[in-house]
């Protein structure tokens, strides 16, 4: 009992120090030009796709009326992207940009030093850097996605739903993990490299692979492993094409957001698999119930929170690994 | 003994195939302000490092207050405070802020906090620039805000890394004089890790030298110096005019000299005594001029010379040394390796 209790107090004087680090981290983003730069980079991308979107929804209206409401984050119109998908292709550089110098600029600049030496945790440094990437994270997303459910409000007159405010919380928490997701890889960069430069640039590179290189080389791995160079190869080997590209694709946290987004925010999408003619036959055309496409999309939620996990827990053991010289 | 705060307890750690600290045990009392001396790359900053629980020891054990440094580092570090060497603080928070946090970390109440920040500002005179942010510091600056950092959590024990390195000598001056109250003033325990000694060894009660890895040499100033003393060789550097052949047959007929060479206008001269009067006695009835005479092996100046501008040159170099020994040319590499045989005995027991 005086075991445990002692071990409380420990862990209790472990949060102090964990609340004063998370506190500071905090503070420093929140007064980094680094955030003004993405809060800029956010609302620029947000309006422009609002102003798509709102030029593109009569058109989107007509062909489907339900849901319009959710159209304002996936229709984009003028050839502006809509806004889940710049989210998708420009959520990760927040992640980057909050992380991808977070150990080895402290490193570099000799306050890590001064930091493990005071009567701390050695986890509580990692941990409280991500934490406090993360609430900047779902601060930035939060704000962006209500704003632009305002705005659009404001400027179509359309109500949404109770539904419909539903689907845009899951969606917004889902981008929070994804962007997470991102924060944990830089700070796992942070760690394992001396320069800062180092570090972003790499982080830079898995993110342009990920978003691009990703699906070539998933569909010339398919196209490799099931060929459909003629007819009846196509005919044997196109539901396995189809399928080992998809799921190679899966890998990517890029893909796997996107269509896990695009199953949230649209309920007409019915499946995220192949579907056969076959199964097809009787099915009635309509929406599905939002705890449908939650569980469509659950996979997609669980792998992305494990991706996330993963990238910080190989941070976190990296971390605690190294030595604290500087040299 | 009771008044022991850091005892390491043959404290060893490799890396690959380097040794960089071996079977280290050192005794620090409370109260003390001692020396760690040794060039780049001796242990030194592997040895903190280890009292700070930041690295693992390979083998053997680190204690200071009576607590594992390695198990127990959280309440290690709750009474010792390290300035490490390039202190760096967060360059968009003023000095203030710095410390405050310094302060959360450490778990401290808001008002102590603040109370205590500003006092240590004044008493390292940073007042002035106590709202400036960090950015703007001069190196100078960054070490005295580093020592009011370091006391904000008022340490019992303070191990300061290279504290003078980069420092001017106005700097140095403060820096020693505050070293020297945070000792005799506040009691506090100063471990100061250095390559520069002469600074280092005004405000040094004990010193231990630390070369690749082992402690060779441990004890006060004074006490080293005549460890260097009792030797039996005796080396007088000396430039006499004029100089000539009867000069030098008189001064090798002086009792107690074994020889004497000659290395341009400079005469190396060993004996196994203090020959000095009897030298200066000798040379004036001959009517001669001293220009220059020095005894060397005897002083602090040449313990630290032969260690530390030595110790990049190899373990080989040393042994030739010892080969030397008593070959009338090279009169002062054998005796850098007879005080090198002699120091390590030293060190080992």
């Amino acid at each position: 009992m005086q075991a445990f209790a002692a071990k409380f107090g420990q862990n209790s004087e472990n949060r102090a120090g964990l609340k004063a680090l998370y506190r500071k981290e905090l503070a420093d983003h929140l007064s980094s030009r680094r955030f003004f730069i993405i809060l800029l980079l956010i609302y620029i991308t947000s309006f422009a796709s609002l102003y798509g979107a709102m030029s593109g929804l009569s058109e989107a209206a007509q062909s489907d009326g339900s849901f319009l409401f959710l159209k304002l984050y996936t229709t984009s119109g003028n050839s502006i992207p809509s806004f889940a998908s710049f989210i998708a292709l420009l959520g990760p550089f927040i992640g980057m940009l909050l992380g991808f110098d977070a150990i080895n600029g402290e490193r570099m600049s000799g306050t890590l030093n001064r930091l493990v030496a005071q009567p701390i945790y050695r986890d509580s440094i990692i941990i409280g850097k991500f934490l406090a990437g993360s609430t900047i994270i779902a601060i930035t997303v939060f704000t962006m996605g209500i704003a632009i459910g305002a705005f659009g409000v404001l400027g179509t007159g359309l109500a949404p739903g109770l539904e419909e405010v539903l689907r845009i919380a899951i969606f917004l928490v889902f981008t929070c993990v994804y962007i997470s997701f991102w924060l944990g890889v830089s700070i796992l960069f942070s760690v394992i490299c001396r320069h800062s430069a180092t570090s972003a640039m790499s982080v830079i590179a898995l993110w342009i692979f990920f978003s691009i290189f990703m699906s070539l080389i998933a569909s010339i791995v398919a196209g490799a492993v099931y060929p459909m160079s003629n007819d009846w190869e196509a005919l044997l080997n196109s539901y396995g094409n189809y399928t080992l590209e998809l799921n190679l694709n899966r890998i990517s946290p890029y893909y796997l957001y996107s269509e896990a987004v695009s199953t949230i925010l649209s309920p007409s999408v019915r499946s995220v698999n192949v579907v056969t003619v076959s199964q097809l036959e009787g099915a009635i055309s309509g929406y599905l119930s939002l705890g449908q496409s939650l569980l469509l999309v659950w996979p997609h939620l669980t792998g992305l929170a494990a991706l996330m996990l993963a990238a910080f827990a190989g941070a976190y053991v990296g971390f605690m690994r190294q030595e604290i010289r500087a040299s | 003994m009771e008044n022991t705060i850091i005892r390491t307890d043959h404290l060893t750690k490799v890396y690959g195939t380097k040794t960089a600290v071996r079977r280290l045990n050192l005794s620090i009392r409370k109260g003390e302000v001692f020396g760690l001396l040794g060039p780049n790359g001796a242990g030194k900053t592997t040895t903190i490092l280890m009292l700070l629980g930041l690295t693992e020891p390979t083998s053997g054990s680190a204690f200071i207050g009576g607590m594992n440094c390695t198990r127990d580092s959280i309440k290690v570090k709750r009474m010792v405070g390290y300035l490490p060497d390039n202190v760096g603080f967060y360059p968009d928070m003023t000095g203030l802020e710095n410390l405050y946090f310094t302060g959360r970390l450490n778990g401290l109440a808001e008002p102590v906090i603040r109370e205590r920040a500003q006092a240590l500002l004044e008493r390292v005179g940073m007042e002035k620039a106590a709202n400036q942010k960090t950015g703007t510091y001069s190196k100078g600056m960054k070490q005295r805000l580093g020592i009011a950092d370091v006391l904000m959590k008022d340490p019992q024990v303070i191990i300061m890394d290279e504290p003078t390195l980069g420092i001017d000598p106005e700097g140095m001056r403060e820096l020693l004089s505050l070293m020297q109250e945070l000792s005799r003033k506040d009691g506090r325990t100063l471990l100061i890790s250095s390559h520069q000694l002469y600074q280092i060894q005004q405000v040094c009660d004990r010193v231990g030298i630390f070369v690749d890895g082992s402690l060779i040499a441990c004890g006060e100033i004074g006490e080293l110096g005549r460890q260097i003393q009792s030797q039996s060789h005796y080396l007088l550097e000396l430039s006499v005019e004029p100089l000539d052949d009867g000069i030098l047959a008189a001064i090798s007929h002086i009792p107690g000299v074994e020889a004497v060479t000659q290395e341009g206008e400079t005469l190396a001269v060993q004996s196994c005594a203090d020959i000095r009067p009897a030298l200066t006695a000798t040379l004036g009835a001959a009517g001669c001029t001293i220009l220059h005479l020095h005894q060397r092996g005897g002083d602090l100046d040449e313990i630290y010379r032969l260690y530390f501008e030595k110790a990049g040159e190899d373990r080989h170099e040393n042994s030739r040394d010892h080969a030397n020994t008593g070959k009338t040319g090279q009169p002062l590499a054998g005796l850098r390796g007879k005080i090198r045989a002699k120091l390590r005995k030293q060190g080992r027991s």
